[in-house]
């Protein structure tokens, strides 16, 4: 009745879990051959890793607070973003060039940060808050984090995307962005395409990630915010108003994840009630592994998860990329328990 | 500071340790006749008429088996790891996964007896738990989460990616537990006829593992390992400096915890004749470490009253279609806010959780609050 | 005190104890033998009851809803005769989930006594499912399981509509290697079971026809394909077959077609969906091809009388939806029930020997069962995007790009 496995043998074992262990050299020809197009994608999703890890670490630097539901605010910046665009483009209207795109993607900026950073405080008012006054131990907010995650992956799909985008009682379906940026290659490295796509989003990204460095290190909103992460005691006692600072972290946060979402759209075209889930795991390995805590990290760490999985999928095949990434976690934490660059805000400045 | 409003806010828990005192104080023969009662009680819910009140839309037997009956067992043995030992495990499914793949794997290939497997399958889920802590120990808590999610992922991809055990098509054909023919019969259920049907049989055997694994962690839990680990939850450098080898005890709660895990997975995977890699996936331990927490960490009652109400809640309400996960991320939501110890929180996490922040630290910027009560210390 | 009081709950305590055993004991011998089969009683019921399993409200929920609405408008259109023998439908929704399908399917043989199942969906679901209808003795029918090793077990109770992946590979790639004339190959799945089993049927095929062949997965759960389009890239295929659904589908075609792979695009069943043209935006869809070994209705309006009626029908009925992928085959699964119970059969055991037996014309093909639950008309269907819409190509044995 059963249908029986082959018989088994060790070699098969270690065979397929190895695979095609014999063309090795093949598997490097293969990467060798997509090493730049590899390198150019890699680059550009890790700048998407990496403003979305900007939000994990900036709350758990100064809450110590894995902040599970930032994947629901990356989403709900894409969501954002997608509003604006299929407001303002008709389906079929092709290209938009000149002033009007950049009309375009300045207001998507706009709607998308705005979305997100409402998301996150309102999160933090009605989530974490009320914990944080308990001084509920950091499980419960963990916790809380998961059951806000879920509560708003399902809101968006039961009620927010039909009433968007008036689909009936399909809010689980991906939505997809009419094309209105026409993608032309610019240049080529060593082969490689560099679309006028690409570089806006990496050139958005660095950007924003300037500002928010310069924001950390040069106001005195930052300073209240490296304080707080430092020593919340004695930031009271120097006058910071630590319920004003956490609020602005997360808004800031949030912020950033809107930006990610709107770069995301663009670069993917598509989105969906659960894009942040995979997408928000990846964003906090890169935190963790460029130093939790730690602004320059998250980007540091960003980029290096863009690259490392892109290469390991093109060596191993697909299939295999997350594995690499989490591979590559586990070792860096290894030989660098605390993450590449380190933990801690205040050690970004140093 | 301000006690009587906690006492009012608290006056359920006032009720709780009234009942609990009781409890501690009744002579051991009490005890042990209402151990007996409720493993009676347990043994007895397939078959009790309760499935149009507890399940009207789904099996009321299939359910106690799954998702009840595997979420307790699973929460059994998390609780152990998170609410004993104080470490943050975000990739428990994967003992879980490496319990039934061991069962399915061994069984289908070599054609072993059940009970042959069981005992190598618990036997490996400690092997991997000791490999994947190992390295991992050293690490301060949220790093422990992300390496053990992802080593969750990784055992799940790496099963989908590898064909010898079946790939993505999982593995069909799992053998039963071994049938006793014409054996006892107990509230009108062959307990010993592994069939596909009938899953009464089965949650049998979940009620028994579970018997045993609550006695065991009980007597952990008393003993010297026990004192360990709530020492290395509450202050790791202290119990290191007091001569606790914090990183043996800590690998030996993995160990345990992904025993237990292990052992669910066989005893799951007996029942469901096939499994894919799909049926392990993240959001099953991030739902166990909802029910560990939700129930009360560190508390067996507890967790296993949190691990039903995961389990059974969604099920229960399959009249509401789509709305009850919504409904259930927002009602972790809230009870985290105003219940955040847990339904049936242990005595000692409640005192712990009054002192400071019981065991997994608190979050930081907590001070400022206007009723944080207590003044904060600032020599640390 | 206290003695007399821990007394006193020590005798509470046995006492609840015995009330407790007692009634436990009661509660099972009143409890009813529960008669799964049915049994062969010779009386005609007032009606019986047929239940669907399968992913109603997940993430592929879109496949689903189709054949759950084919299966609901051949029931309601046999009820609206008035016959002897009432059918109630009755849909469970496992979110594609395994062990929930087998669940479900339990209740819906225990406590609903169904007669009959269509599905359920998927072939993990159907996995697990098909032992349990196995010992149930309930017959099913599925509209769109095509796994190809679910036949091999030896399953009496078990039928499917659809031919399985086995029959659809060789099919999309003999169609490939004749209209296209493919010379380089690259075959990409999304790593579920059915996904696949598709691409690699197609590989082997492909390959043994001569074609250079090279292929990589990714995760469902993706949404940058870079790693499979940089190879894809690299190797300039000029035929690209991707095996899984549409929700990765569209917009894996688009990355392909943003790195300068021009080769032709084609997907199996699980990406024939209006949704999959949506994600990869009309431009880059146009000219995609699609097999399956099912006839989607509206594509086939144009050429086929009765496909333009049902379309029709099917529209009014469900506000304006379209007929979408499986919707025929729900059909045509409910017409085999709905053709045993007018042939006098209401028990799950006498369906299940009618369905056997079955031999009629459905809406999509012609229905009879081979003994393992196989259908036994094994057609591809060749369909292609044209201006924004699925159209049908024709028979994949002597369909040509025109």
């Amino acid at each position: 009745m059963l249908r029986r496995p082959a018989p088994f043998r060790l070699a098969d074992l270690f065979a397929s879990l190895l695979p095609k262990a014999i063309t090795v050299t093949e598997q490097f020809n293969n990467l060798i051959a997509q090493f730049w197009p590899t390198t150019v994608d890699g680059v550009v999703k890790g700048a998407i890793y990496a403003l979305i890890a900007l939000g994990y670490t900036m709350v758990y630097g100064v809450l110590r607070l894995i902040n599970f539901a930032h994947s629901e605010i990356f989403m709900t910046g894409s969501i954002g973003a997608l509003v604006v665009v299929t407001t303002l483009v008709a389906p079929t209207a092709g290209p938009v060039t000149g002033l009007g795109l950049v009309g375009l993607l300045l207001l998507m900026a706009v709607v998308s940060m705005a979305a997100s950073g409402g998301m996150a405080v309102l999160l933090e008012q009605i989530a974490y808050r009320p914990l944080r006054k308990h001084g509920s131990s950091r499980l419960a907010a963990l916790i809380s984090a998961i059951g806000a995650s879920l509560f708003l992956m399902e809101f968006f799909a039961l009620v927010v995307i039909p009433w968007l985008f008036d689909r009936g009682g399909q809010g689980r379906n991906q939505i997809a962005m009419a094309r209105f940026l026409e993608r032309e290659e610019v240049f080529t490295i060593f082969g490689a395409s560099v679309s006028n796509n690409d570089l806006l989003i990496l050139a958005a990204a660095l950007l924003m990630m300037f500002l928010l460095d310069q924001l950390v290190n040069r106001t005195k909103i930052g300073r209240g915010i490296r304080a707080t992460a430092m020593d919340p005691q004695t930031a009271v006692l120097m006058g910071v108003n630590i319920d004003r600072i956490v609020r602005i972290t997360f808004l800031v946060g949030g912020a950033m994840a809107g930006i990610a979402g709107m770069l995301f759209l663009l670069k993917y075209e598509n989105t969906r009630y659960n894009i942040g889930f995979i997408l928000g795991i990846k964003a906090f390995t890169a935190a963790v592994l460029g130093g939790i805590g730690n602004i320059r990290g998250a980007l540091v760490g960003g980029f290096v998860l863009g690259l490392v999985e892109n290469y390991g999928g093109a060596f191993f095949g697909g299939q295999w990329l997350n594995v690499v990434a989490f591979v590559v976690l586990v070792l860096v934490l290894m030989f660098r328990p605390t993450g590449i660059l380190g933990e801690s805000i205040q050690q970004a400045r140093a | 500071m301000n006690d009587s409003i906690k006492n009012g806010k608290n006056s359920v828990s006032s009720f709780f340790d009234g009942v609990r005192d009781r409890w501690a104080n009744a002579p051991t023969w009490q005890r042990y006749t209402v151990y007996v009662l409720l493993f009676v009680f347990a043994l007895s819910l397939p078959t009790l008429p309760l499935g149009p009140i507890m399940s009207p839309h789904v099996d009321w037997p299939s359910l106690l088996f799954f998702p009840i009956g595997v979420y307790v067992l699973l929460a059994l043995g998390l609780n152990i790891v998170v609410g004993q030992a104080g470490l943050l495990d975000l990739g428990f499914v994967a003992f879980y996964a490496i319990g039934a793949y061991h069962l399915a794997y061994l069984g289908t290939t070599f054609d072993w007896n059940f009970w042959v497997i069981v005992p190598i399958a618990i036997l490996m889920a400690a092997v991997s738990g000791v490999v994947l802590g190992a390295p991992t120990l050293r690490l301060r808590g949220d790093y422990l989460a992300i390496v053990t999610l992802g080593f969750g992922e990784i055992v799940r991809i790496t099963a989908m990616n590898t064909e010898a055990i079946g790939g993505t098509n999982g593995i069909p054909g799992i053998p039963h537990p071994p049938n006793i023919e014409e054996g006892p019969v107990l509230f009108g259920v062959e307990i010993f006829k592994y069939g596909l049907l009938d899953s009464a049989p089965y949650y049998y055997l979940l009620v028994v593992l579970c018997a045993l694994v609550i006695i065991l962690a009980r007597r952990w839990e008393r003993s010297r390992v026990g004192r360990a680990w709530s020492a290395i939850r509450e202050d790791e450098d202290a119990a290191e400096v007091m001569g606790v080898p914090t990183f043996k005890f800590k690998l030996l709660a993995f160990a345990i915890g992904a025993a237990i895990g292990g052992a669910t997975g066989v005893f799951w995977a007996g029942k469901v004749v096939s499994i894919v890699p799909q049926d392990f996936p993240f959001i099953l331990s991030a739902t166990i470490l909802a029910a560990v927490v939700l129930g009360g960490s560190g508390n067996i009652p507890g967790v296993m009253l949190g691990a039903f109400l995961v389990a059974w809640l969604p099920e229960r309400f399959r009249g509401l279609a789509e709305w009850r996960f919504m409904a259930f991320g927002a009602v972790l939501v809230l009870m985290m806010i105003f219940r955040p110890e847990g339904i049936l929180p242990s005595r000692q996490r409640k005192a712990e959780l009054k002192e400071g922040t019981g065991g997994m630290g608190s979050m930081g910027a907590e001070v400022g609050g206007p009723d944080s009560g207590e003044p904060v210390e600032v020599a640390k | 005190m206290r003695p007399r009081i821990a007394r006193f709950g020590g005798a509470l305590a046995v006492g609840t104890a015995l009330t407790l055993g007692l009634a436990a004991c009661g509660g099972g011998s009143d409890t009813p033998k529960q008669d799964a089969t049915g049994g062969g009683d010779a009386a005609a019921p007032a009606s019986i009851t047929v239940g669907f399993v399968g992913d109603l409200a997940g993430d592929n929920a879109a496949i689903v809803i189709p054949p759950r609405n084919g299966a609901q408008l051949a029931f309601d259109e046999y009820n609206a005769k008035n016959p002897k023998v009432k059918i109630e439908f009755k849909a469970y929704d496992s979110k594609g989930d395994a062990s929930t399908a087998a669940n479900l399917v339990k209740t819906a043989i225990q406590n609903d006594k169904i007669s009959a199942l269509i599905g359920p969906a998927f072939s993990g679901e159907s996995q697990q499912v098909q032992p349990i209808l196995e010992e149930a003795k309930i017959p099913s029918v599925s509209p769109s399981a095509t796994r190809t090793d679910l036949a091999s077990k030896g399953a009496k109770y078990w039928h499917r509509i659809v031919a399985n992946d086995d029959v659809q590979g060789p099919g999309a790639a003999e169609f490939a290697g004749r209209a296209i004339t493919a010379k380089k190959v690259f075959v990409i799945d999304d790593k579920s079971a059915y996904g696949q089993g598709l691409a690699q049927a197609v590989a082997k095929t492909m390959g043994e026809k001569g074609a250079e062949v090279q292929a990589d997965s990714f995760e469902a759960t993706e949404t940058d394909f870079s790693a499979a389009v940089n190879k894809a890239a690299a190797f300039k295929p000029d035929f690209v077959f991707f095996g899984g659904y549409y929700a990765q589908g569209g917009p894996l075609l688009k990355q392909l077609r943003d790195k300068g792979v021009t080769g032709r695009f084609m997907s199996g069943d699980g990406s024939l969906h209006t949704k999959f043209i949506e994600g990869a935006g009309a431009q880059q869809a146009e000219g995609t091809l699609f097999s399956c070994p099912c006839k989607i209705a509206y594509a086939f309006a144009a050429k086929d009388e009765k496909a333009k009626t049902f379309t029709e029908t099917f529209k009014t009925k469900f506000q304006g939806q379209l007929p979408e992928i499986y919707a025929t085959e729900g059909y045509d699964a409910a017409s085999t029930i709905i053709k045993a119970v007018e042939a006098g059969n209401t028990t799950p055991e006498k369906i299940n020997e009618f369905i056997a037996t079955a031999d009629f014309e459905g809406l999509g093909k012609h229905v009879k069962y081979n003994p393992n639950g196989e259908i036994a008309d094994t057609n591809v269907y060749i369909y292609q995007v044209k201006n924004g819409t699925v159209e049908a190509v024709g028979n994949s044995k002597d369909a040509t790009l025109g």
